[in-house]
């Protein structure tokens, strides 16, 4: 789904603010749940009302916003003393700007579907500033991607790229390789291009099978060619579709 | 002495068993019954598509009319599962096409569907009927079209929050116009414009068509040209509910509303404007189910079209009601079934929004039918889960998403443990629970010794140790479907559990912590199990005791998936190289 939070990697970025023990670097002997720990820690009782509106009006990202300075307490382990309430106590004096936020993907639980139908009724009422989460969730204009289908011969599915991020046919062949290696891998891992210059960036070898695939596009006049003939600038204005093939 | 019922008769005994549950049941009787059965089924559902194989189901089902599949599992839809993870449509489509050509419907939900897998439908069930896609993604408005023009006998078209690259309304007008057989469309999903005489086209000739679900860019003034067409509609979506319309507008639009008599579901309504509520009241004594969930009308005004709904069974909405609004529900809507709360994300400051637990203590007061909830609120308490489930114990479904972590009671400050036992002790059929807030062990301890019957949980940022976990998977004897984020336990009750795991459809625990170590254990020990590490980075070297971000084990007997991407892990591949170990069948 293509609003995917960007940085779910780091949604949980726990390790910045884990308390660990050991030199650096090395993984934490024991298990304590420190993750769930800062979780805890971040999280205020009140003012919930606050930090989730500020999440769902400006991005799709449910943010967490630390209350109290004074409340973190990392050293006694609620979870573990079974006391329950003490970790999640707020200080109703906590006006305090927050520190940080931790940014929590797919919390609440709400579709992308209705996140987005939201921000965009929202940004209707602003009066037509249009929300940059729902620009990226729009089609693509074509001044900003030029996104083509590729399809491969005897594959179940089929993958969409943005040839503007590619600057060379070399760049585009070893993503399009990247993209489509399980189905020319082996059992003996990567397969070899022939050795010439710009055309065989467009040939996949499968060692084990011997079959090569070249890889074609459609054109602007719906005709079928051979990636690799025309310079890439001029390739990139006329593709409209890629297909990788086995050649026979 | 063969005591055998002849085939013809079983057959005919088994045509009249509809739900599969009970025709899996009857299939395990013995040999015999299992080849009528198989025989005779008609529709076909398999709720996870690596559970089996496609070939497998192909075969088994000879007179197979309708298959239904799901993919994904239940929290891609939070994006917690990243793209590329798999449910790809394709390797089913092609195997139905080669060997089940008379196959009439196909049901898809959270799966990748291509433009070549609708294409290949159109070219190959030549009485192809209905297709219905939820939440599925992959295809563009290109591959609808091949779908309109090619199946004659089209009836279904619908199209439930899929993600779809939509390159214009061109599609529409690939409906031939010799088609006069559809039923039921719904375009909600897509954004851009039709063009209003297309539509108009379409819908003068189909005269079955009972369920209408426009999109968003269906602008209001050309709503009523439309409902003109199409009077004899049982559920109606409509567009857009805020553009300017005048005076006559209004009147005719108001006209045409009311005509149409046999309407019982109504949604869309995207941004209604309070000044067009009046405009539904001809429909509002008729409803049965009313989705207000996108449109943004407050309160006092939600309470003018709800007080007249009073036949409503189903009510979706935004928590712009307000605990005033659903007193008003529980007063005046006696024969709600479900109700679903969402958040609306209001801004606080200038609106003063207040839905809590009151609104649902009410509800659960007045609607003596109420069995299933979706409530989305910022805070509860112990007492209104106790008062909920002491007035209505017949919940089947009851999903309440404190929206604030750890969330205890308000008032006390104590866990929701207390709550959420009421809930499970009284509401005996309760077969789907999702629990939020301030949770201990002691809860799902409570959940292991009476949710006896139920199928599917979901848990959220609670609990303290592994015996949560340990707890649910000894005691909830028909769990099926377990899915779990920001949990702190990990490998011990996995590990003594994994029998468990075999009778359930899957179990899904992200961001909890379960070592790698423990995966590849899992992994050994139970190999009719796929067990999948998903990591969008992995680390470079994975010593045993490392946390994995995500699990998700299901049971199958199908093997390893061939399709899995990069970021997912199973044993069946060698972490080293880098490699798929293709498993010699």
């Amino acid at each position: 789904m293509s609003d995917k939070n960007k940085t779910s990697d780091d949604a949980l970025n726990f390790k910045a603010t884990e308390l660990r023990l050991g030199l650096p670097g090395s993984e934490s002997p024991e298990r304590v749940d420190q993750r769930f720990l800062t979780l805890k820690n971040l999280c205020p009782v009140s003012g919930a009302k606050r930090v989730f509106s500020n999440a769902i009006n400006g991005s799709n990202k449910w943010v967490f916003s630390p209350g109290s300075t004074t409340d973190v307490n990392s050293g006694s382990v609620p979870v573990k003393d079974h006391k329950p309430g003490v970790s999640v106590k707020e200080k109703k004096s906590s006006a305090a700007a927050p520190a940080s936020k931790a940014q929590v993907v797919g919390w609440p639980p709400i579709r992308s579907f209705r996140k987005n139908t939201m921000a965009s009724s929202q940004s209707q009422k602003q009066g037509g500033n249009t929300n940059p989460e729902t620009e990226e969730k729009a089609k693509s204009g074509p001044e900003t991607c030029l996104y083509v289908k590729v399809s491969m011969e005897g594959a179940p599915y089929l993958r969409k790229i943005d040839l503007k991020t590619y600057k060379s046919y070399v760049e585009l062949s070893s993503a399009l390789e990247k993209m489509f290696s399980c189905f020319t891998i082996g059992p003996f891992g990567s397969h070899r291009r022939c050795g010439r210059d710009g055309l065989n960036e467009s040939r996949l070898t499968n060692l084990l099978s011997g079959s090569v695939y070249v890889v074609t596009y459609e054109d602007k006049d719906s005709d079928w060619m051979l990636v690799g003939d025309v310079p890439w600038e001029m390739f990139i204005c006329s593709c409209k579709k890629l297909r990788i093939m086995k050649s026979s | 002495m063969d005591r055998r019922f002849p085939f013809k008769v079983l057959e005919h005994i088994f045509s009249f068993l509809d739900v599969n549950e009970d025709r899996n049941s009857v299939s395990m009787v013995c040999k015999s019954w299992f080849e009528t059965e198989r025989r005779t089924r008609k529709r076909v559902f398999v709720g996870n598509c690596y559970a089996v194989s496609p070939l497998k189901v192909a075969r088994r089902f000879p007179k197979m009319r309708s298959l239904t599949l799901k993919g994904k599992p239940h929290f891609a839809d939070y994006n917690l599962v990243p793209d590329g993870w798999g449910g790809y449509a394709w390797p089913w489509i092609e195997a139905m096409a080669a060997r089940r050509p008379l196959l009439e419907e196909i049901r898809l939900k959270r799966m990748v569907v291509t433009d070549e897998c609708l294409e290949k439908i159109a070219a190959s069930f030549r009485d192809f009927k209905s297709l219905v896609l939820t939440s599925c993604e992959g295809f563009s408005t290109d591959g609808i079209a091949a779908v309109a023009s090619t199946c004659r006998k089209l009836r279904d078209l619908e199209l439930r929050e899929c993600i779809v690259d939509d390159l214009g309304g061109d599609w529409l007008t690939y409906f031939p116009e010799t088609s006069t057989s559809l039923a039921s469309l719904d375009f909600s999903c897509l954004d851009s414009e039709v063009k209003l005489s297309d539509l108009e086209r379409l819908l003068s000739r189909s005269p079955n068509l009972k369920s209408l679900k426009l999109n968003r860019s269906v602008t209001l003034d050309v709503l009523a040209s439309l409902l003109r067409r199409a009077p004899q509609l049982v559920e109606l979506g409509t567009g857009s509910f805020s553009d300017e319309l005048d005076p006559e507008e209004i009147s005719k639009l108001t006209k045409a509303l009311s005509e149409l008599k046999q309407l019982k579901s109504l949604s869309g309504l995207w941004d209604l404007l309070p000044e067009y509520i009046p405009v539904l009241y001809s429909v509002c004594p008729r409803l049965t189910s009313l989705n207000l969930s996108y449109a943004t009308v407050q309160m006092p005004d939600l309470i003018d079209l709800l007080s007249r709904c009073s036949k409503l069974q189903k009510l979706w909405v935004m928590d712009l009601i307000e605990d005033k609004g659903l007193k008003t529900v529980a007063l005046c809507c006696k024969e709600l079934r479900e109700l679903r709360v969402f958040p609306s994300g209001a801004d606080l400051d200038e609106t003063d929004v207040t839905l809590t637990e009151q609104g649902l203590v009410s509800v659960s007061e007045g609607c003596q039918k109420l069995e299933s909830v979706l409530y989305f609120c910022v805070q509860f308490t112990n007492a209104a889960l106790v008062s909920i489930a002491k007035n209505r114990p017949n919940f089947r479904c009851f999903r309440l998403c404190v929206m604030e972590p750890f969330a205890p009671d308000y008032r006390t400050q104590q866990p929701l443990d207390e709550g959420f036992k009421a809930i499970v002790e009284r509401c005996k059929d309760l077969r789907r629970l999702s629990v939020s807030g301030l949770l201990t062990d002691k809860a799902f301890e409570y959940i292991g010794v009476h949710a006896k019957k139920l199928r599917m949980l979901s848990i959220a940022f609670a609990g303290d140790s592994d015996l949560m976990l340990h707890h649910l998977l000894s005691g909830c004897e028909r769990l099926k479907k377990l899915e779990i984020r920001d949990c702190p336990f990990g490998d011990t009750a996995l590990l003594e559990n994994a029998a468990k795991l075999e009778t359930m459809r899957s179990l899904w625990m992200s961001s909890c912590f379960v070592s790698f170590g423990a995966c590849k254990q899992l992994s050994q020990k139970m190999p009719r199990l796929n067990v999948e590490v998903i990591d969008e980075h992995p680390p470079k070297t994975r010593p045993d005791s490392s946390p994995v971000e995500r699990i998700y084990i299901y049971r199958t007997v199908a093997g390893p998936r061939q399709d899995t991407p990069e970021f997912v892990w199973t044993i069946h591949k060698n972490p080293e190289v880098g490699v798929s170990r293709l498993s010699i069948r």
